[in-house]
């Protein structure tokens, strides 16, 4: 574990090191290069906005109208039946909608249920174990214009699911 | 399919609201979110703006590509679309060596310009192709060797082994990897077994 933190810390200022010194002996214009790729990024940055405002806003409407809590409240019956813990059932069904939502829902669980609890490895785990789809699809093509989105949204959906089900397995295996 | 779940959320979130008088919530949320829409992008810029400068250099240097052709086999694999030394595979190896490590931020900037170079690939259609789909799917699974915000939230809130989650988070998210790429294989064939019937 040791290693592999400080692996992450050392990783980022490495490859920076190491991509200047290259460049440089490449005979590569390293300065004016890093502006001219920095201009993309900053565009990028601005094309993304009108795709990040219409996302949130409707997941916003969504959630402070009720209907989300009424939907968990709906599946909660259910879904304990086949295991799934009530207390998780929000931010797994958040999750692949809102990153920063689930991330919201993780700490209050493991404030309220204390980090080490079962709930709360249960928790950090499924937090861990996928990403926010909504996000990804939204900011890496409306970042490059892409319009028919195909069978993005089920395959990241579905990838979801095997992730919320792997978790709540794994950690029930192990802590449960 | 994207824009039924836009409108979706939209429609029942205002006639739930409607019914249950949360309108002056949902009137808050539109106004709130919208604003979090632009603070997030303004709170990307840095970060975009750094890592594409830096790894212009790397791309300009011949770098992107020295990487990508390392780990080429598995690649090809993955994106049997994408040609040999195409600068879209040093990007998407980029990618996912930040994921793997924890680097959100980091991977954001690779995976917009690994997506910017696979559309060049499929003549600029602004339709998904099936490498985007792929890689998509590589990072909606984010394979994660140290999940780093949820260590620092546990440590936040007094974890006497903030780190415990390492294993369990490893093995979850290997199986979702691994079923994320069946799942966009068995799509990818779908849609091919569509494309000869029309």
């Amino acid at each position: 574990m040791e290693v592999i933190s400080t692996l992450s810390i050392w990783f980022i200022p490495i490859i920076i090191g190491i991509v200047l010194v290259y460049g440089t002996w490449k005979r590569v214009p390293t300065y004016e290069t890093f502006v001219e790729g920095g201009k993309e990024g900053f565009h990028i940055a601005i094309s993304i906005i009108p795709y990040l405002v219409g996302m949130l806003v409707s997941i916003g409407v969504f959630r402070a109208s009720g209907a989300l809590d009424a939907l968990i409240d709906m599946l909660r019956p259910l879904l304990s039946l086949v295991g799934v813990p009530a207390e998780i059932v929000p931010q797994a069904l958040i999750r692949p909608l809102s990153g920063n939502g689930a991330l919201g829902m993780m700490s209050d669980i493991l404030k309220n249920e204390g980090p080490d609890s079962f709930i709360g490895m249960l928790s950090s785990t499924l937090q861990g174990a996928t990403d926010t789809t909504l996000y990804i699809v939204t900011v890496y093509f409306g970042a490059i214009g892409i319009k028919n989105v195909g069978d993005s949204l089920k395959v990241g959906f579905l990838a979801d699911f095997v992730g919320i089900v792997a978790a709540i397995v794994i950690v029930t295996l192990m802590y449960g | 399919m994207i824009n039924y779940i836009w409108v979706g959320m939209f429609v029942i979130g205002l006639v739930y609201a409607a019914i249950t008088g949360h309108m002056e919530e949902v009137n808050e949320a539109i106004f709130k979110y919208a604003k979090e829409g632009v603070t997030l992008c303004f709170g990307l810029i840095f970060i975009l703006v750094f890592w594409l400068g830096i790894m212009k250099i790397a791309e300009v240097a011949g770098l992107l590509n020295k990487l990508a052709m390392g780990f080429k086999p598995l690649l090809k694999k993955l994106f049997p679309e994408v040609p040999e030394n195409h600068p879209a595979m040093g990007y998407i190896l980029s990618n996912t060596i930040a994921n793997l490590f924890g680097l959100g931020n980091a991977a954001t900037p690779m995976g917009i310009k690994a997506m910017e170079q696979l559309k060049k690939l499929n003549h600029n259609r602004p339709e998904a192709s099936r490498s985007m789909i792929t890689l998509l799917a590589l990072n909606t699974s984010s394979l994660t060797l140290i999940p780093t915000t949820v260590i620092a939230i546990r440590m936040k809130y007094g974890s006497a082994h903030p780190t415990d989650i390492v294993g369990t988070t490893l093995i979850a998210t290997t199986a979702t990897t691994v079923a994320a790429l069946l799942i966009d294989r068995y799509f990818y064939h779908r849609r091919q077994k569509k494309n000869k019937y029309k």
